[in-house]
């Protein structure tokens, strides 16, 4: 059994156009199982899309990634959709919470989508994970009257919902303040090191990156160290 | 919370957008309630129409006429041959039916079948200055009445007060409004063949069929024949049937039998019923045009919902919802105005016929009537609720195949 939670092997991906653009370039990564990895680089350096690639969010022009050992290239959308939905838990710099449901409903959709869980079931668990990272005083509460540090806590507690091996962070403190950025990463650093997740964050903020395992820098689209 | 998600997350988008929701409801309800009232008003008139027609009017009339024109013996034996006749003289003298008395004895033993001879032709009735150019229709009465609505629709004298006077004549209503004629009046018949009577109305009648009224009237057979000059002469016979289904078929078998021109019901109103069919189709496009501005109502929100929930759309997908789901809560959402607007519009349907039921007013047209003559059907609601529904569901179509086909990398990426 492979020891790599994620492994993208000669990864590119090209924007057809009239003049196409090269997002990422021969990328060749590994992130261990429990790693925290952090991805730093100046905008425009395709830090991002690479995430996107890692996430099956997006499908490479060449090369390929594998998700626990299995490879992924040529699957179906809907077989990306699941295996997004069973081991990949996203963060984005927005919340992207559903602004129609409560916190706790809102971290349920993931359970319920998944449906392996009773609704009971599924309402206890997302109680149990808002519980866990000190929000249950707003389960009952709609994503906007919540604070942004609160917001992404939920968006948090939402991509651990099926219990993902795999956490994938873009830009997640892009819109919080110094403070609450530490307190974010210092959570993704408990469920690296706790809870054996593999964790990988995309940041350009070189002081919180210092906070991770592993750093690579990105620069036009290529690993620079 | 038992809810399936994508029926919750549709239900969610609905309730968070109250007013644009209650339009597009509106304007299904609408929709359907017009079409529930409109179908029942118009149905309802028709329905009542044909009724009148079958109860007033004989089933069949077997005319004096010949639908086509007898071929020329030149013809048929030269059948294949051009033959080019000219200097055809029509008969001069109409004789009426031949052997109409034996027709009647043969017609007469078949069950379920009641015939009365009629010679129908013009009279000119002058009655106070005033000249009226009216039809005049020799009847039996004892068979007439067996056949025809008339002795049931006289408003005043019977008819057997054709027989007790000399002269005698029923009139219709609108003949005696128009000359100011009354019962018992005695007024001067003209006929085309130069006859002169005095004769003295014994009847009044309404059959609620305003053309008939207008210009029918009825005087005995044999006082009809002295008037056009034709002794003996029948020119029509009506028939009644005790099933009316059989008209069609029986008025074919009638004129391939003795060869004269033999209408059923439905022949002789063509017109009427030619009418009926050009007022459903006007009827159903213009219910039909007031679902389709509704239809935009629908896709006009749900369009509105998946521009406005982009992003939920890229979060749900990146979660790993497929794309179908996706599209499934759209159509969700045509689907439940759909639904909604329909129950709330059968309500308002109902209402509307009920309230037109209720209305009570005077109206002369083709019929006379006292108010809307409704019929009431639970097609209509079937069909109301098909249309509404399907419609609703392909308006939400586009919109839903649009969400669906986000690239979940272009929203996450655009807003970060």
């Amino acid at each position: 059994m492979s020891n790599s939670a994620v492994e993208a092997r000669l990864l590119t991906r090209t924007l057809p156009g009239e003049i196409p653009v090269t997002l990422v370039r021969d990328i060749d990564l590994t992130v261990a199982k429990g790693e925290f990895l952090a991805i730093t680089g100046p905008s425009g350096s395709g830090k991002s899309s690479l995430l996107y690639l890692l996430g099956l969010l997006d499908v490479p022009t060449s090369g390929s990634v594998l998700i626990g050992g299995r490879e992924t290239t040529g699957l179906d959308p809907d077989r990306l959709a699941e295996i997004r939905l069973a081991a990949i838990g996203f963060v984005f710099q927005f919340h992207f919470l559903l602004p129609e449901f409560t916190c706790l409903a809102n971290v349920e959709i993931p359970i319920r989508r998944l449906s392996k869980l009773s609704p009971r079931q599924a309402r206890e668990h997302a109680a149990f994970l808002l519980e866990s990272l000190e929000l249950s005083d707003h389960a009952r509460k709609h994503p906007d009257q919540l604070s942004g540090g609160q917001r992404q806590r939920v968006a948090i507690a939402r991509a651990l919902a099926n219990d993902p091996s795999l956490i994938l962070a873009d830009e997640p403190t892009g819109n919080l303040d110094t403070r609450t950025a530490h307190l974010v990463f210092d959570l993704f650093r408990t469920l690296a090191h706790e809870q054996g997740r593999t964790v990988v964050v995309v940041t350009h903020d070189h002081e919180l990156a210092q906070s991770a395992d592993r750093r690579i820098h990105l620069v036009d689209g290529r690993i620079s160290g | 919370m038992a809810l399936p998600l994508g029926l919750d997350i549709a239900l969610q988008h609905l309730l968070h957008r109250r007013r644009q929701t209650l339009v597009s409801l509106l304007g299904v309800s609408l929709g359907v309630a017009f079409f529930i009232a409109i179908s029942s008003m118009m149905q309802g008139f028709q329905r009542d129409f044909i009724a009148r027609i079958i109860d007033v009017q004989p089933h069949i009339i077997v005319k004096a006429e010949i639908r086509n024109a007898p071929k020329q013996p030149v013809e048929t034996l030269f059948e294949a041959g051009a033959v080019n006749l000219s200097g055809l003289k029509p008969r001069d003298e109409n004789r009426g039916i031949r052997g109409a008395r034996n027709m009647l004895a043969s017609l007469e033993e078949r069950p379920g079948i009641h015939v009365a001879p009629a010679l129908s032709g013009n009279l000119l009735l002058r009655f106070g200055g005033k000249d009226l150019s009216v039809n005049v229709t020799g009847i039996d009465p004892e068979r007439e009445r067996k056949v025809t609505h008339i002795e049931k629709d006289l408003l005043s004298g019977s008819l057997d007060a054709l027989y007790t006077n000399s002269n005698a004549i029923i009139i219709g209503e609108g003949v005696a409004k128009k000359a100011g004629i009354r019962k018992d009046d005695l007024i001067s018949a003209v006929s085309p063949a130069g006859v002169v009577l005095k004769m003295k109305v014994v009847g009044i009648f309404s059959s609620g069929i305003t053309l008939i009224d207008n210009f029918d009237t009825y005087t005995l057979l044999k006082k009809a024949q002295v008037l056009q000059n034709r002794p003996n002469v029948v020119n029509r016979v009506n028939i009644r049937l005790d099933d009316v289904e059989q008209a069609g078929p029986l008025a074919a078998e009638i004129e391939h039998q003795f060869g004269y021109r033999s209408e059923p019901w439905q022949e002789q109103s063509r017109n009427v019923l030619g009418i009926f069919v050009i007022q459903n189709a006007i009827m159903y496009s213009t219910v039909s045009a007031i679902l389709i501005v509704a239809c935009f109502g629908i896709f006009n929100v749900i369009s509105t919902v998946v521009f406005e929930k982009t992003r939920d759309i890229g979060i749900l997908k990146s979660m790993g919802f497929f794309d179908r789901d996706i599209r499934r809560i759209f159509i969700m959402e045509g689907l439940i105005v759909g639904i909604i607007g329909t129950l709330i519009g059968w309500a308002m349907g109902w209402a509307l016929v009920e309230f037109m039921a209720s209305m009570k007013f005077e109206m002369e047209g083709f019929v006379r009537a006292q108010g809307f003559v409704l019929y009431r059907t639970p097609r209509h609601y079937i069909l109301s609720a098909a249309m509404a529904i399907v419609s609703a569901t392909l308006a939400a179509w586009v919109p839903a195949r649009r969400a669906s086909r986000l690239n979940p990398v272009d929203i996450v990426r655009g807003a970060g």
